[in-house]
């Protein structure tokens, strides 16, 4: 069974074609890593998938069931899980709110912070404040929360790395390659590479809205500066 | 020390219902997006509802508080979320306040149709039979401590709905980050509607608080909230604690305003604008809301206008005018005379907010202030007042622009707002008054003054006929100028300062000179036009030029298309040519048509570009057909002679100019493919693709890369030889 397939997705903003005719798969308990530069719409093929940005054409399958049109919240419910680019938090609430926000799903508030605090402790010291004076780090590990608390069975992400130093890039890949042994399937958009692909069972290069090349991590390692340089 | 006490109470009350009335704005605002200038509107209709519930029908006061507050309210928030204000997102600031100020002219409308104005309709305060509470120095009446009650209870419910509620951290979650709320699996659309619930549910119980004061009359009791929305700016519009805050403060400076200024023929009205005033300092002292570029991508399109058409619309304007004014009785004359002056406001807004998206609400105050200097200056029909209406309304227009330097968006439009309420229950009705016993100041005289008609070369223009004429030229003029700026330098910066303020900084543009300048060339043109309605009105009172004016005519040239001189033409002829028109022909329709104007500013959301850019894409074709259009102004011109002549009457020849139009247009839509094939190929294709998808709906071609040379005055020699 496949958690999440994508089938012949194309996509637009306006009139702009971002996305051409994507195929992709995400097996059941896999991480796949989608690789590529800036603006290659890695982010609209996550937000076509999490159904925030309806595609021009083709399906949207979650575990085996069409889902085009069906409502982002929806999703959510039923157990898909992005966490943006940026920092998927709201800085005007306080963690202790950010972490009640993440109960929409079904989960148990105290669910939901037994597991962030476990993995997360510094989240916990932090409760009573306002998310947005949190550093960089702890908001994404904030973001992460969400990832790990309300149990998904597809967890999309994007650019973990944005904006944060390696060691701490490093640490939310440890935790990802954690969640990934759990069974959760994953699909990992990055556009910085190395890291990423330690984790990934399988990888794909996405430049200028098309696949160009798919794999294993290692074969793909070398064809990754080409595709950057596009040459 | 009893007075001290008895005029906190009355502060301390008034400023419970300004927290009730503000934290249901602050709600709607922050969860939306939206700043409903209606929502003092919803308070009035529900204060209006509860009286007919409770002292028409008569039923028991809980039963018809629980009706209004539980059911209406709520049900009305929804139905105003669902139905209008959702369709709101992804326009400018500029539509969704126009569209939120067209249902406060709406609910208006509405509540005068149902309930007639002019009738008294006495509410008393709740339990106003009861014997005030003894406080030892002072008494405390019943409503008083109940509205006092009724805040505290508001601010705790809200307080604990906000941060315990999951659906009130939702509601908060929202406004940081719409999107990820539905990552997160809440439902947007639910925490919306509960918002819009909650936040009409509070304007509908603070206007039912209010209402006792200064009684029911549906436009005084809508704009009394302005009080309110100072409070919330108070608050930045986010935050509930600094809300709460702001209406104490400003509770009490009203209660002790009224309490101790002294009895005196200047400062009554200084009592009463207070509020205005405060809400203008509040936004003086606010802190400087830091550059930002733009996030969302407008859906608004003006096209530059070409040179021939900017010279056929003055010319068309022209003839028209004079057609009117050799065909139309002097009655008639003296209605239908306002279009162009008021057309000239309308068209001091097409600098400011279409090109430099600079928001302002009292373009007509700035046109009463033309309108006073006409009458003092011009008396004896000096013309040169003239010049005078223009440049002291563009001084007065650049003092109030310069605390709007540093305010945008909703924030300038309140400040604006202010200014205007400032002068109308104020300035305007100052008695004359002597400064220093150097020079008198003697603005309406403190009820009407008379203005003379412009003498030029021994002739006096006091006829209607010739000032509409007068005024027709003008705003012909006027509309050349603004194309003019339009199409050069300072349009360039107008138009980039409206697209980024924070790009235009960093490439070196002055800002505040820019501003300040289109301030004053707004103000000033606006002054011209009301000088000119001075003239034809002949007795100018404050009444003339209100706030409520301005809003409405602001938001029916944003409807015409605020970014086109044709949108200033169109808002004028709506309001003061077709309404009258429509009243003419069917006297019944005088209730209701006054539902007109805010009835087109809701519909705004749906087309941001307005209605003029349809009417000129439907005509472009008759355009491009040059036979037809000949044959049409002769069609026009036989038919404008066979009226001269008495051979038909006026509503023939008004039947036959809008039937030789629309024939036109029909006969060149037939005869299209050969127009274009006469047109030179390549203009008629670039025509309907702008500049931005060419490369995209079509390859990109040398002729493309030479335009664009030369919109950016680049030298293409230098520049592309390098390659």
């Amino acid at each position: 069974m496949n958690s999440l397939e994508l089938r012949g997705i194309s996509a637009a903003y306006d009139r702009i074609d971002v996305l051409f005719n994507i195929d992709l798969v995400v097996p059941e308990g896999n991480v796949i890593a989608l690789l590529g530069p800036n603006g290659a719409g890695k982010s609209t093929l996550l937000r076509v998938a999490a159904g925030l940005h309806g595609p021009a054409s083709g399906d949207v399958l979650v575990a085996g069931r069409r889902v085009n049109g069906v409502p982002p919240e929806e999703l959510a419910r039923r157990g898909m899980c992005l966490i943006p680019e940026g920092r998927g938090i709201f800085p005007n609430l306080t963690v202790r709110e950010n972490l009640r926000m993440m109960t929409f799903t079904g989960t148990k508030l105290s669910d939901v912070e037994e597991r962030s605090f476990t993995r997360f402790p510094r989240l916990k010291e932090r409760i009573g404040q306002t998310a947005g004076t949190l550093s960089g780090g702890e908001q994404q590990m904030l973001a992460m929360a969400r990832g790990l608390a309300t149990d998904p069975a597809l967890l999309l992400l994007d650019e973990l790395s944005m904006g944060l130093a390696p060691i701490i890039v490093e640490e939310l890949y440890e935790i990802v390659a954690q969640v990934a042994s759990e069974g959760v399937s994953i699909l990992v958009v990055e556009q910085f590479a190395s890291t990423v692909l330690g984790v990934a069972d399988y990888a794909a290069i996405l430049v200028q809205g098309r696949i160009v090349r798919a794999g294993q991590p290692h074969e793909l390692a070398e064809d990754l500066s080409k595709a950057y340089l596009g040459a | 020390m009893d007075k001290f006490l008895t005029f906190t109470i009355v502060g301390l009350t008034l400023a419970a219902i300004y927290a009730i009335i503000a934290s249901g704005l602050v709600l709607t605002y922050t969860t939306t997006g939206i700043f409903n200038f209606a929502h003092g509107a919803a308070g009035m209709l529900a204060a209006f509802t509860y009286w007919q519930f409770r002292f028409v029908w008569g039923w028991p006061t809980p039963l018809a508080l629980v009706v209004v507050l539980l059911v209406f309210g709520p049900l009305f928030g929804v139905l105003l979320e669902t139905v209008i204000m959702r369709g709101l997102e992804g326009t400018t600031d500029t539509v969704k306040l126009v569209v939120s100020i067209s249902l406060l002219l709406f609910m208006i409308a509405l509540a005068q149709l149902i309930w007639a104005p002019g009738i008294s309709r006495p509410l008393p305060g709740f339990l106003a039979g009861n014997k005030p509470i003894n406080l030892g120095a002072t008494t405390i009446t019943w409503h008083q401590a109940i509205t006092i009650g009724v805040a505290i209870a508001v601010a705790i419910g809200l307080r604990l709905v906000l941060t315990r509620a999951r659906i009130g951290i939702a509601m908060r979650a929202a406004v940081d980050d719409r999107s990820l709320t539905t990552l997160n699996g809440a439902k947007p659309n639910r925490v919306s509607m509960l918002a819009w619930a909650m936040g009409t549910s509070l304007a509908a119980l603070g206007g039912i608080l209010i209402a006792p004061g200064p009684g029911l009359e549906a436009a005084s009791l809508s704009l009394l909230i302005v009080s309110a929305y100072a409070a919330a700016v108070f608050g930045r519009l986010r935050s509930l604690p600094l809300t709460f805050l702001g209406a104490i403060v400003i509770g009490l400076v009203e209660g002790y305003l009224a309490g101790y200024l002294p009895q005196n023929q200047y400062l009554t009205g200084m009592r009463i604008a207070s509020p205005a005033i405060i809400l203008f300092i509040v936004l003086l002292v606010l802190p400087n809301p830091r550059l930002r570029g733009r996030m969302t991508r407008s859906r608004e399109y003006f096209p530059t206008p070409t040179l021939a058409g900017a010279i056929g619309f003055a010319i068309t304007v022209v003839i028209g005018a004079v057609m009117l004014a050799t065909t139309l009785s002097d009655p008639d004359l003296i209605t239908y005379g306002r279009v162009f002056p008021i057309g000239i406001v309308a068209l001091s807004l097409v600098p400011l907010v279409g090109f430099a998206g600079q928001i302002s609400l009292c373009q007509l105050s700035f046109a009463g202030i033309g309108a006073i200097v006409m009458a003092h200056l011009g008396a004896g029909g000096d013309p040169i007042a003239l010049v005078w209406a223009v440049l002291i309304a563009a001084a007065v227009g650049a003092v109030v622009a310069l605390p709007a330097l540093r305010l945008s968006g909703i924030y300038l439009a309140l400040g604006t707002a202010a200014f205007a309420v400032i002068l109308d229950r104020w300035l305007f009705n100052l008695p004359a008054l002597s400064v220093f016993g150097l020079f008198d100041i003697n603005l309406f005289a403190g009820g009407s003054v008379s203005v003379d008609a412009i003498e030029l070369f021994g002739r006096r223009f006091d006829d209607p006929g010739t000032q509409m004429i007068i005024s027709a030229v003008t705003f012909a003029l006027v509309a050349l100028l603004v194309i003019w700026i339009r199409r050069g330098r300072l349009g360039r910066r107008l138009l980039a300062m409206k697209d980024s303020e924070a790009a235009c900084a960093t490439l070196g543009l002055n800002l505040i000179w820019t501003k300040l300048s289109v301030f004053a060339l707004s103000a000033g043109i606006a002054g011209l036009g009301g000088a000119l309605y001075a003239t034809q009105l002949t007795s100018i009172q404050p009444g003339n030029f209100e706030l409520v004016q301005s809003l409405q005519l602001f938001a029916i040239t944003v409807v015409g298309g605020i970014g086109a001189v044709g949108g200033a033409l169109f808002a004028a002829l709506s309001l003061y040519a077709f309404l009258p028109l429509l009243t003419t022909l069917w006297p019944s329709s005088v209730r209701w048509v006054g539902l007109l104007p805010g009835g087109a500013g809701i519909g705004l959301g749906r087309n941001p570009n307005g209605a003029v850019h349809d009417v000129r894409e439907g005509f472009l074709p008759l355009l491009a057909a040059r036979a037809v259009l000949a044959a049409m102004c002769v069609a026009v011109a036989g038919a404008y002679v066979l009226r001269l002549t008495n051979v038909i009457d006026n509503w023939a020849f008004v039947v036959l100019l809008i039937v030789f139009p629309v024939l036109a247009t029909i006969a060149a839509g037939l005869s299209k493919p050969r127009a274009v094939e006469a047109a030179a190929g390549n203009d008629e294709e670039n025509r309907d693709i702008p500049l931005e998808w060419r490369g995209i709906d079509r390859p990109w071609t040398k002729a493309d890369l030479e335009q664009l040379d030369r919109y950016l005055g680049l030298n293409e020699m230098e520049f592309h030889d390098v390659r």
